[in-house]
């Protein structure tokens, strides 16, 4: 699984960035983490604001960071 | 005349006299009371306010935006986005890609503009810090002022059909689009208290911060001296306001209860005003990141445009009041 943190290196992008992680270690996922700065690939991905978390290609939460909680499913549907 | 904040007055003279045993008269005293007057006052209206936005926003996600403004015209289209953008104040490290989707989407580059001048420009923390410390009235006529500006801001970038300076590469991504999620009453309401959370724990130091600083002033600057650099009889006051406030991106908390003391003192309420306008909607940060998405001619339009009409809006307001 590639779990993309999209976003121009703010501090709420490495708080998403964390929480993803923690996310998926706790589900015991295999996956590697891609951190998308270009803004180009940011509106290629859908994204109208940052920070945004995306699975494979698919966005699935924009504009805030999260809690690994929150995250959790949102990976397990993927 | 006992109003909403009246039981804030009383706490604050009976702390001062009987807390900290102070003459609210003396130089100390006074401080000390515009100190616990102004502090409990401004974090409750922020509070409030960044609450009701945080939670009206949830209807107003980007992509919601994004598809009430596509294709609309010039006047209709540049009134709804900066009356929309009261509701959705952004971070400037979303403004390229909210530009660029909102573009792509088929929204017009005025209709655009009007919104990226709006949306930071009337945020919770200068709205509830403008109501807290000049009263609502202020409050309002800042957030009037503020959409006229996003609108005649947009309009004049429309009208002169600028879409020749936008960078190229805007116009050929390939955007994709994202889904408006439905949610339930109660996770609204959770989101307004997150983004209230959030708020009120970045900026508290700034109000405690601004809110002594401003004590200070009260208690111990004399007036004459306001009036003489800041009062209404120089002329350069109002653009040396906004030429000020331009650095001074993202501490609007830290500098407005500043300038009440200032005011309190003699300076007149357009300066700060126009002061206000300059610190939210011409930072800095913000204009260097539009440079990603903006040819320097665009982005000197853009600028130049601004701080025309804040400078513009500090005199009217002087004049008509």
């Amino acid at each position: 699984m590639k779990i993309q943190i999209l976003g121009s290196g703010c501090a709420k992008c490495n708080q998403l960035k964390e929480s993803a992680e923690a996310a998926a270690r706790d589900l015991g996922l295999a996956y590697e983490i891609e951190k998308i700065t270009d803004f180009k690939e940011i509106a290629r991905l859908g994204a109208l604001v940052t920070p945004a978390l995306a699975v494979n290609g698919k966005l699935k939460l924009v504009g805030r960071v999260a809690s690994p909680e929150e995250i959790k499913p949102l990976l397990q549907e993927s | 005349m006992p109003g909403l904040f009246t039981p804030y007055e009383w706490f604050a003279r009976w702390a001062t006299e009987r807390i900290f045993g102070l003459d609210p008269a003396s130089r100390l005293g006074s401080s000390v009371e515009f100190f616990l007057y102004d502090v409990p006052k401004v974090i409750t209206l922020l509070v409030l306010v960044s609450f009701a936005v945080g939670t009206l926003q949830t209807w107003l996600q980007p992509e919601a935006v994004r598809r009430i403004l596509g294709g609309k015209r010039l006047f209709f289209g540049n009134v709804a986005a900066a009356v929309i953008g009261i509701f959705t104040p952004f971070c400037s490290c979303s403004a390229v890609p909210l530009f660029i989707g909102f573009l792509k989407g088929g929204v017009p580059l005025g209709v655009t503009f009007s919104y990226l001048i709006a949306a930071p420009m009337v945020n919770e923390v200068a709205v509830a810090l403008l109501w807290g410390l000049f009263g609502w009235r202020i409050a309002l006529t800042y957030i009037g002022f503020g959409v006229t500006l996003a609108i005649a801001g947009g309009m004049v970038i429309g009208l002169l059909k600028l879409e020749k300076w936008v960078e190229p590469f805007v116009w050929e991504v390939p955007a994709g689009a994202g889904d408006v999620t439905a949610m339930p009453l109660r996770a609204r309401a959770a989101e307004g208290w997150r983004s209230m959370r959030e708020i009120l724990g970045k900026v508290w130091p700034y109000i405690v911060g601004g809110i002594a600083a401003g004590a200070f002033i009260h208690g111990y600057v004399p007036g004459d001296l306001v009036m003489k650099w800041a009062g209404p009889g120089n002329p350069f006051a109002v653009p040396v306001a906004v030429l000020l406030g331009v650095p001074l991106y993202a501490n609007v908390a830290g500098v407005l209860p500043i300038t009440e003391a200032l005011a309190g003192k003699g300076m007149p309420l357009g300066t700060v005003l126009a002061f206000t306008m300059a610190v939210t909607a011409l930072s800095a940060p913000e204009m260097i990141i539009l440079r990603n998405v903006l040819r320097p001619q665009l982005l000197a339009v853009f600028i130049a445009l601004m701080t025309a009409g804040i400078i513009a809006v500090g005199y009217l307001f002087n004049v008509l009041l």
